[in-house]
């Protein structure tokens, strides 16, 4: 399966470029190459593959990216909504 | 079990107080409990995984330890010897693999924390972190075979590396954490860690340099490169960082998907069922006639978990549309177009499109879920796609539903 974009336009990776130190170790850890370098920083590059796991904003040392990380789980979503975030569960789908 | 880790067993240390350090030797395999009494407050203690007191008891020591079979000798270190890992999987190894692939006694098979080696390593040889999910483990010395390496297991609480990374158990502390508690700084003379690149959700890279001294390269994604990765061990090309999701991989998680999907599955459809056969002995309809019509409703919303459950996973690069829900609405209306057309016997339009209906709100809701188990859907994807998934669903199965009823009730 080569093309791995989920939904267009929703995710809430954000890059403050003025920050980046250029280190590059976001698009190290990326999953899906949604980073890359350009000009000695980094741009986002495919933001709709982003899949908002939160990897490049931990590791990032300058807090140069931030993102709403999550589970995308539907599963996970249905618990959030009729238990609250903090009783909700995964399990159901394999997601953990 | 709550104060197993108090209680001394045959065999095994006093444990020390929670404030004093632990120094000696980590021995996992030999004393798994009294090592370090208390385990680091992760983020999410409410589930998904163990509680901590089951996991100080030591697997290894029970008469039916899981890991027991894959302790090969120990290597002498300066801190001890340290256990060695096979590299040759069993067939227990593969039985025990697909217990826990359909969560039969997971927990069980959570291996101790602590540092292992596989192969002959000395103190230049490379570290390797890991989680301490049974089938992580097996996937990793597999892949191992033949190499000289030191593994450091992580208490995961038995999860995998990308869902404990999420949930905040494969994380900076934890890391650092075991670090000091095997002594590892003594074990190597380099400060260099490797760790999967799935893990970078839950580690910060800096973080660990800064608390511990060692570095954290990442390395690929895939157990089964990390041969290739560890000839030249300074950076994982491209390929190995790239998530993948191949047939292969995604037919592992069919039978995942079955059993998650078999237990509400029944109870949903023993209900429907129990209030289908209270209305149709009700109604006018011949016994035979409301039996016919109720098997009809079960068949139909097996044509949707099979839709749903087995078929999207499969098809899934194929299937029109972006959204798990539309997508396994599509093929649920395909699989009870097909299936009214190949097996069921003849019948009127209204029940034809009510059957339809139960099968493509099951296909898509099963499909929706499915999400959970990709490895590229984000979760603003999911809660957008959600909000209107959820009343569509619910609206599709409850006219499919009154439709079926109303068959039942009618004959």
């Amino acid at each position: 399966m080569r093309n791995m974009t989920y939904l267009p336009g929703v995710s809430t990776l954000t890059l403050d470029a003025s920050r980046c130190n250029g280190c590059r170790t976001c698009t190290l850890v990326c999953p899906h190459a949604v980073l890359v370098m350009k000009d000695g920083h980094a741009v986002i590059d495919r933001r709709d593959d982003c899949m908002e796991c939160g990897a490049c904003a931990l590791n990032c040392p300058q807090q140069a990216l931030g993102v709403t990380p999550g589970v995308g789980c539907a599963a996970y979503v249905l618990q959030t909504w009729f238990k609250g975030k903090d009783a909700a569960c995964c399990g159901g789908s394999g997601c953990c | 079990m709550k104060n197993s880790h108090n209680a001394p067993m045959s065999g095994d240390r006093l444990p020390l107080s929670p404030d004093i350090e632990d120094t000696r030797p980590h021995l996992p395999f030999l004393s798994a409990p009294g090592i370090l009494p208390e385990l680091p407050r992760q983020r999410t203690d409410a589930c998904c995984g163990i509680p901590s007191s089951i996991l100080t008891t030591p697997p290894i020591a029970s008469r039916n330890a899981p890991y027991r079979h894959c302790h090969q000798g120990n290597v002498p270190s300066p801190v001890g010897p340290i256990p060695r890992l096979g590299t040759r999987l069993t067939p227990r190894d593969y039985w025990g693999g697909l217990k826990v692939r359909l969560g039969m006694g997971r927990n069980r098979y959570a291996m101790p924390a602590g540092l292992y080696a596989v192969g002959r390593p000395d103190p230049r040889s490379p570290v390797l972190v890991t989680a301490n999910y049974k089938l992580t483990v097996d996937a990793l010395r597999k892949e191992l075979h033949g190499h000289d390496a030191w593994i450091l297991v992580l208490d995961t609480r038995g999860i995998n590396v990308w869902c404990a990374a999420g949930k905040g158990t494969f994380a900076a502390k934890e890391l650092v954490h075991r670090l000091k508690a095997s002594r590892l700084e003594q074990v190597v003379t380099h400060r260099r860690l490797v760790l999967p690149q799935l893990s970078a959700s839950g580690v910060a890279g800096h973080l660990v340099k800064q608390q511990s001294g060692f570095r954290v390269i990442w390395g690929p994604i895939r157990a089964r490169d990390l041969p290739a990765f560890l000839s030249r061990p300074k950076e994982a090309p491209p390929d190995m960082r790239r998530m993948s999701f191949t047939l292969k991989e995604r037919l592992t998680l069919v039978p995942v998907e079955i059993s998650a999907a078999f237990r509400p599955a029944v109870w949903i459809l023993g209900m429907a069922m129990l209030m289908a056969l209270l209305l149709g002995m009700a109604g006018p309809a011949p016994f035979m006639t409301v039996l016919h019509t109720m098997l009809l409703g079960g068949a139909a919303t097996v044509v949707g978990l099979i839709s749903g459950a087995v078929l999207t996973p499969i098809l899934l690069p194929w299937i029109p549309g972006n959204a798990f829900a539309l997508k396994g609405g599509f093929l649920g209306l395909g699989a009870a177009f097909i299936s009214q057309l190949a097996f069921y016997p003849a019948m009127d339009v209204e029940t034809s499109i009510a059957l339809t209906m139960m099968t493509i709100a099951t296909s898509s809701f099963l499909a929706m879920n499915f999400t959970g188990a990709t490895p590229f859907a984000s979760p603003s994807g999911v809660e957008k796609e959600m909000r209107w998934a959820i009343p569509a669903q619910a609206l599709v199965v409850t006219i499919g539903l009154i439709g079926w009823l109303q068959a039942v009730w009618g004959g």
